[in-house]
């Protein structure tokens, strides 16, 4: 079996015809699920206390008290479950040489003009910048979330080092839910991309026109090893 | 202490209050600030501010007004340890509102030992920080006499009053999980009752009535000090917070640091400022327009679709591979 | 007190001597704080420790334990030196121009007459030369060298500020600043008022530092005026009414004495009480005594008590000794002569020196009833609490119990505050559980004893059969029963002795006050100085008008003061000889031509013309003593005395140990140490958080100050090695305790002479019952020995060694 560069276990030609590329297996997606549900739990639970304007969203909760509760464990939840992500994903997410083109062509990637960019593997510097930067400020968050986490470590750190901490919190919190707007739209802009997360599978055509390079691995393995 | 029905607020509790019964006083039309509140109602009437004076040149830190403070509102301190200092319990807690803290210095202009002992509680700022930092919505209120208070009913624990006060004052009950301090004893005030730690203090080391009543109070006790040798005698009113309604009169005004780390100069900490500020606001915004600006881009583009030639090219790619059974299908 | 709480707001000059005010008084500190905001008073804190109360004092200074009557004479030959004396009060109200006996001396350290073998004086040279006229002689020049004054400046000029720094360890510029501060208020119009509780009372000298600063007060013409006095501070809420009806095994109600074996009669008893005036035409009113002892034993037997035979005299018991004080007690207990103990309101195990002895003589009765509203250690004595209370149970045979009362807030009554006040007060809460009040409990075990007497006979049942009991409920008298046969009423109509046509109260009555006490058998009264608390007017003692005319802190409408409702003691001394005011803007009383006129009620008779009666009418001189005559068992002055351990030699005379005539039992000398074993000073005293052994059952206090600890200085914590918060052991020759380390600079070492002196205060307040956590308070080191004159045993200065251990107590 050849080395795989651009794909990861799992990945596989699917079907031929037509062409249907598996991109994550069950447990990535279920993985991915658990992740994505945690953090729109502490969005919206964090956000009710950000602001008072959004102090209504305590309701889906059951009130202000549950939700205080409630919001410091999604974020332990969310820490090992993107902790286990990570753990399947960062190698296929270091950058490449081909990723500095790709942010240099940024413009064709708005305009949908993929013929202009590089060919990819399975991921594009986009996906690699949500990727590092959920897993940089979800740090930020846990770190921060436990120093005013007061139900259970009320005295952890000193009241001026637990006034920046909350700052930072509510910056981070800011930032990873604009990176959080960023992936939900780009996977529902790159039409195609939702079903690798819901039923794990891509279309052949997809594939060739976001991620070539990971499609001729994965084609170049079929080869290489009849099935027989 | 006044029973006159016609002012609205206490002149002095150290007078005997009224023994008749008295409607409360001190209502919803009376807040002129609640956290987490932006819109709230205007006031419906203005009452004449309050405060408490804690005069610490008269205190004997016999502790009556820590026990007082716990009668009153009925708290449980829990028996602790002897730690190497009258200082007991050895911090305030969710259950001792208010707290003796001694100070031994030995004054080197004098040459004389003295012993700082400083009645420390909520200080019932102006601006108070706590207020700004709460996120739950009338968790913490602010009356027009000046009472900050804490609605146990709508606080949700989160402890963010915490780091908004600047003298370190509520703590969170680990077990109710409510944020707890000094109430100024509103609901005695607002019967006409002066304060439980006034009413119990011996030396009228505390007093409490208007504040305008209390500042020629406390600057007849300066004058007093000064004329014991005390030059630096003065009042602590902190203006970095508004001004507060609990205040000190102290022998070295100069150096309140002296009492127990008072804070010199307290004001609601920047971090905190920007905090409950700009990160507000330019996050909200940010967040906004991002989601307000993918969800109409969404709608207006067309995406980024897969061409059929996008299908041909991945199907000719992936021919080689077909088992041979399939690639004559 | 002279004088009264509220009275303390008048002075311009508080001084916190041998006691701690704001500690230990802190509602009573109010008035202090009121002369200082109000008048600008200054406030003097003179205590081995820099206290709470020297936290809001002017000017502080530190003072070795046991060294207060050198400070004291030393501040009096000031005042001399420095012509700081009210002369005119001094000549005309103090026996300084009373002539002594020749053969009254000093030396090294005793007066004349000592005797070491009996441990006691011949006070016969005590005394004044009497002419013979009968009446004692004067030199109102005062230039006789025999006379008092002369005695006392010859007494007091040994006392020099290099004494006080050698002997007290005060800096000698600290001392003078404070002789300045009091030298101001020998001014006719500046008092001083002095303030003291147990720093002076609890040494074996005690009785003679309050002396001393009596004489001082007397010196500066501030007794009898507003804002001065020698104000005690009492101590338990009613410990002063306890007083007043006869605390003391020696005395009876209304400071009667106790006849001893030589009383062997009435008569030989009233021989001794008869007080002759000592000068013309004083009043001397102890004349009265025999008014009220019949109308006391016509309290106590009633209708059995009758001329015939001498009032039921014989039924009262006789001392074989001076006094069945609470030491002797427990020395008895220990050497097994005591069968069966009442501990009524009472925490001996906790609350009386040498805990081992106790704890040993307890375990020697047959049975011990406990009457108490709390679960106290001496009523679990038997009770092995590990380290804290380490008995081995299986080997104490005595048989306790516990009957629970109510305690204060549950049942009706008075008590008496340390201004003679005696103040009603209503029960505010019912008693828990099976809890009976103490009169109650009493009655039903007296009722028993009766019956028995009656069923079975005995060998003296006259005093308990004939005993008066005509209460509405014999099983429990009530409080307004009890509170009017104090006051006393007549039992035969009761005529003016001036004027025998009129009538003062008809048979039935309550008596108005106690001049119609009568010693002819119609009245009773059962405390006489209570006489006037509940009479035809009403409960007395249950008023609350607080009109206070002109603002003189008086109060008269406000509860009754005893005696007489006279709020300040010898007020006729507030008055020149002409009966004008020493200081119009201090006006008590004043003589208006014909009577006395003013706020308070006049302590003299209100026509007694002011060139003739001398103020301090209960002395047969008239006049108050600087010098005691033969009154006091250790000396008509004060004279330096060391505590029994101390680490300095009596600088008089270095072969004295404590009181040279403090009684001490013979197994307790030998458990007295020196300072080379135990080199550091101790003193004991409570804190402001507890009530003795009370409050620790309380969860609040206990939380306030929850567990035991020792205070010491940084630099003998340093010398050892101790850390704040640390575990020390402190022991004693008669004890150890572990405690908490409270390093602090309110304590400071002393430099005697050449030698520093370090001092270790012990808290008194835990025990191994309650809420708060277990510790020992002092009384496991202290030694068994009291005051000369009324036993209080020496608490305050004894001798302790401390080391720093490891770890937790455990229990
Ligand atoms: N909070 C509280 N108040 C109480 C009590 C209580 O238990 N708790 N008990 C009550 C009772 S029963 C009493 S009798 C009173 C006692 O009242 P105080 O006599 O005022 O109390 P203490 O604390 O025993 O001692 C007072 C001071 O004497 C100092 N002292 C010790 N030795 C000497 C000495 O040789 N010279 C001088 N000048 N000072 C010395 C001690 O350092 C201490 O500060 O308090 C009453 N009030
Ligand atoms: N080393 C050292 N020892 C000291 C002192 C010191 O300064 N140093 N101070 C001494 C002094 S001044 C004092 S006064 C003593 C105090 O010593 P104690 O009098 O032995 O101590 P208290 O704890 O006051 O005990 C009084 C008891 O009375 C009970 N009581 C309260 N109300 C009632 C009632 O209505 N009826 C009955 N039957 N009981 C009641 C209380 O529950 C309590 O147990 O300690 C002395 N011991
Ligand atoms: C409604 C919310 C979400 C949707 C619709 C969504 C959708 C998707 C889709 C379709 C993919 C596959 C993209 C591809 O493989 O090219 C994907 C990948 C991924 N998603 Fe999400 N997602 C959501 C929320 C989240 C959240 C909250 C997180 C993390 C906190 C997250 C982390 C990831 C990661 C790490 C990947 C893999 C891509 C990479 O490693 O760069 N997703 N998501
Ligand atoms: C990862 C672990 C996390 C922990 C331990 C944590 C903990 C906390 C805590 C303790 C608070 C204070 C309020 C409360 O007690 O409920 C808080 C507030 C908040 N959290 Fe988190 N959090 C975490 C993750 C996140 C994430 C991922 C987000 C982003 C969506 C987020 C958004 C917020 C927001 C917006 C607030 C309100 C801040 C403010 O009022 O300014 N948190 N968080
Ligand atoms: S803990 Fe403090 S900040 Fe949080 S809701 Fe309660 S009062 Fe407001
Ligand atoms: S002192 Fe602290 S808790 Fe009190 S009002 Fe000010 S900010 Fe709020
Ligand atoms: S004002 Fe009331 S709540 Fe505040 S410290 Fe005093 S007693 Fe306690
Ligand atoms: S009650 Fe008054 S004197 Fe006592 S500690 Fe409190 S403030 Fe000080
Ligand atoms: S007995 Fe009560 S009222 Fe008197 S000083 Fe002590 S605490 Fe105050
Ligand atoms: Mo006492």
């Amino acid at each position: 079996m050849s080395k795989r560069y651009y794909s990861q276990p799992g990945d596989r030609i699917k079907e031929f015809n037509p062409v249907v590329v598996s991109r994550y297996r069950g447990f990535t997606r279920a993985n991915h699920w658990l992740t994505a549900f945690s953090l729109i739990a502490l969005l919206l639970s964090g956000m009710a206390l950000f602001s008072p304007y959004l102090y209504f969203l305590t309701g889906l909760f059951g009130g202000g008290q549950t939700t205080r509760w409630l919001h410091p464990f999604l974020g332990v939840l969310l820490f090992f479950s993107f902790l286990v992500l990570f753990l399947q994903l960062w190698r296929l997410n270091l950058p490449k040489p081909e990723d500095v083109t790709w942010v240099e062509k940024i413009g064709d990637v708005v305009k949908g003009d993929e013929e202009k960019l590089p060919e990819l593997g399975k991921y594009n510097a986009g996906q690699k910048f949500v990727f590092w930067a959920m897993s940089g400020l979800i740090v930020a968050l846990v770190v921060s979330g436990v120093m005013i986490w007061q139900q259970y470590f009320p005295d952890l750190v000193s009241i001026p080092a637990r006034r920046w901490a909350v700052l930072a919190h509510s910056l981070a919190a800011v930032a990873i839910i604009l990176v959080f707007i960023l992936h939900v739209y780009a996977a529902i802009w790159t039409r195609g991309t939702i079903s690798a997360m819901t039923r794990g599978t891509v279309t052949g055509g997809w594939a060739w026109r976001h991620h070539r390079k990971w499609l001729r691995e994965l084609a170049g393995r079929e080869r290489r090893d009849p099935a027989e | 202490m006044t029973t006159d029905p016609n002012l609205d607020s206490p002149r002095t509790a150290v007078s005997n209050p009224p023994i008749q019964p008295m409607p409360v006083n001190l209502g919803p039309g009376d807040v002129v600030r609640a956290s987490a509140m932006p819109d709230l109602p205007a006031p419906t009437r203005e009452l004449t501010p309050v405060a408490k004076l804690i005069d610490v040149s008269k205190c004997i830190g016999c502790k009556a007004c820590q026990s007082a403070c716990a009668e009153w509102n009925d708290t449980h301190p829990e028996i602790g340890f002897n730690t190497g200092s009258y200082q007991n319990p050895a911090d305030l807690s969710d259950q001792m509102f208010t707290l003796m803290r001694f100070n031994e210095y030995e004054n080197p202009e004098t040459g004389d030992f003295e012993w700082l002992i400083r009645k420390d509680g909520c200080m019932h700022c102006e601006d108070p920080g706590c207020l700004k930092a709460c996120p739950a919505p009338g968790a913490i209120v602010q009356y027009s006499n000046g009472i900050v208070d804490f609605i146990s009913d709508n606080c949700i624990g989160c402890g963010y009053c915490v780091t908004g006060c600047p003298f370190d004052i509520p703590r969170i009950s680990p077990t109710q999980h409510v944020s707890k301090k000094c109430t100024l004893c509103s609901d005695r005030v607002a019967v006409g009752q002066g304060p439980a730690c006034a009413k119990a203090c011996p030396t009228q080391a505390i007093v409490f009535g208007t504040k305008e009543d209390m500042v020629t109070h406390a600057n007849a006790r300066v004058e007093d000090l000064k004329s014991r040798g005390y030059d630096k005698a003065g009042i602590y009113d902190p203006q970095g917070v508004g001004g507060t309604h609990v205040f000190y009169v102290l022998q070295h005004a100069d150096k309140p640091q002296l009492y127990s780390n008072l804070p010199a100069d307290p004001k609601i900490s920047g971090v905190v400022e920007s905090w409950k500020g700009v990160t507000k606001t330019v996050g909200l915004a940010a967040i906004g327009l991002a989601a307000v600006g993918s969800v109409l881009h969404g709608l207006l583009s067309r995406g980024n679709r897969v061409t059929a030639e996008d299908d041909r090219e991945a199907k000719e790619l992936v021919e080689p591979s077909l088992p041979a059974q399939d690639k004559e299908a | 007190m002279t004088n009264s709480w509220t009275d303390i707001r008048n002075t311009d000059l508080v001084i916190v001597m041998g006691g701690n005010a704001a500690e230990a008084h802190p509602c009573g500190f109010k008035w202090v704080t009121e002369a200082k905001a109000h008048r600008g008073a200054k406030l003097i804190v003179v205590d081995p420790r820099f206290t709470r109360t020297a936290a809001v004092s002017d000017y502080y200074a530190h003072i070795r334990p046991g060294s207060d009557i050198v400070f004291l004479m030393a501040t009096i030959n000031w005042m001399i030196q420095n012509d700081k004396v009210q002369w005119e009060y001094v000549k005309n109200f103090t026996n300084a121009a009373f002539i002594v006996k020749d053969e009254f001396g000093w030396s090294e350290g005793l007066f004349s007459g000592y005797d070491a073998e009996k441990r006691d004086y011949d006070k016969s040279s005590w005394e004044y030369v009497v002419g013979e006229d009968g009446f004692a002689q004067v030199d109102m020049t005062l230039s006789h060298p025999r006379c008092v004054w002369n005695l006392l400046k010859e007494h007091v000029s040994r006392y020099t500020p290099e004494l006080v720094e050698q002997v007290c360890g005060t800096p000698r510029d600290r001392f003078l600043h404070i002789a300045g501060m009091i030298g101001e208020c020998s001014a006719p119009d500046k008092t001083m008022t002095s303030m003291y509780a147990l720093g002076w009372t609890q040494h074996s000298k005690g009785s003679q530092n309050i002396r001393g600063m009596a004489m001082l007060q007397l010196i500066l013409g501030n007794i009898g005026v507003r804002g001065g006095g020698m104000n005690a501070l009492r101590g338990h809420s009613n410990i002063q009414g306890l007083t007043d009806v006869g605390l003391m095994s020696n005395l009876i109600p209304g400071y009667l004495n106790m006849p001893t074996e030589k009383d062997s009669d009435w008569a030989t008893y009233m021989s001794k009480k008869g007080f002759k005036p000592l000068r013309p035409g004083q009043t001397s009113y102890w004349q009265n005594y025999q008014k009220f002892m019949v109308s006391f034993l016509k309290a106590m037997w009633g209708d059995a008590a009758t001329a015939g035979n001498d009032w039921a005299f014989d039924y009262l018991p006789k001392l074989d000794v001076a006094n069945y004080d609470i030491l002797r007690m427990f020395e008895m207990m220990d050497k097994g002569q005591v069968n069966l103990y009442f501990c009524q309101g009472f925490n001996p195990l906790l609350s009386f020196p040498n805990r081992g002895k106790l704890t040993s003589a307890l375990s020697k009765l047959k049975l011990l009833v406990v009457m108490d509203p709390l679960e106290t250690e001496t009523a679990h004595f038997w009770e092995n609490h590990g380290e804290h209370n380490d008995v081995d149970t299986a080997s104490i045979q005595t048989e306790v119990i516990e009957l629970p009362t109510t305690s204060f807030a549950e049942d009706d009554g008075s008590l008496v505050n340390s201004g003679r006040w005696m103040q009603w007060h209503w029960a505010a809460g019912t008693p828990p559980g099976q809890a009976q009040r103490d009169t109650w409990i009493m009655s039903g075990i007296f009722n028993r004893v009766k019956k028995l007497y009656q069923d079975e006979g005995g060998p003296f049942p006259d005093a308990i059969l004939n005993l008066t009991w005509n209460y509405a409920d014999p099983h429990e008298p009530s409080a307004e029963e009890l509170a009017k046969e104090l006051n006393g009423r007549a039992l035969e109509d009761v005529y003016d002795l001036k004027d025998p046509t009129k009538l003062l109260a008809a048979k039935g009555k309550q008596v108005a006050n106690f001049s119609q006490l009568r010693d002819d058998g119609s009245t009773m009264a059962g405390c006489w100085i209570f006489s006037g608390s509940w009479n035809e007017d009403g409960n007395m003692m249950a008023r609350r008008d607080n009109a206070d005319p002109d603002e003189t802190g008086a109060y008269l409408g406000w509860t009754y003061a005893w005696p007489m409702n006279r709020r300040i003691l010898y007020n006729r001394a507030s008055a020149d000889m002409q009966g004008k005011p020493w200081d119009p803007t201090r006006k008590l009383i004043e003589w208006n031509g014909e009577k006395w006129t003013g706020y308070d009620v006049p302590d003299i008779s209100p026509t007694a013309k002011p060139e003739e009666v001398g103020p301090f009418i209960m002395n047969p001189e008239g006049t108050s003593r600087l010098f005691t005559r033969g009154m006091m068992r250790d000396g008509p002055f004060p004279t330096h005395m060391e505590p029994f351990e101390s680490p300095i030699a009596n600088v008089f005379n270095p072969e004295l140990r404590g009181n040279p005539v403090a009684r001490v039992f013979a197994d307790d000398l030998a458990q007295f140490a020196t300072s080379d074993e135990f080199p550091f000073v101790a003193t004991s005293y409570r804190l402001t958080e507890h009530f003795h052994y009370w409050t620790k059952h309380n969860r609040i206090n206990s939380a306030l100050q929850p567990e035991f600890f020792v205070e010491l200085s940084a630099e003998l914590a340093a010398e050892k090695g101790i850390e704040k918060g640390g575990w020390v052991r402190v022991w004693s020759k008669r004890g150890s305790v572990k405690a908490k380390a409270l390093v602090t600079g309110r304590i400071k070492p002393m430099q005697c002479g050449d030698k520093t002196v370090h001092c270790i205060g012990i808290p008194l307040h835990w025990g191994f019952m309650g809420a708060a956590r277990k510790g020992w308070g002092p009384n496991s080191l202290t030694p068994f020995v009291g005051d000369a004159n009324v036993e209080t045993p020496e608490f305050k200065a004894f001798l302790v060694n401390i080391e720093p251990i490891k770890g937790e107590a455990v229990s």
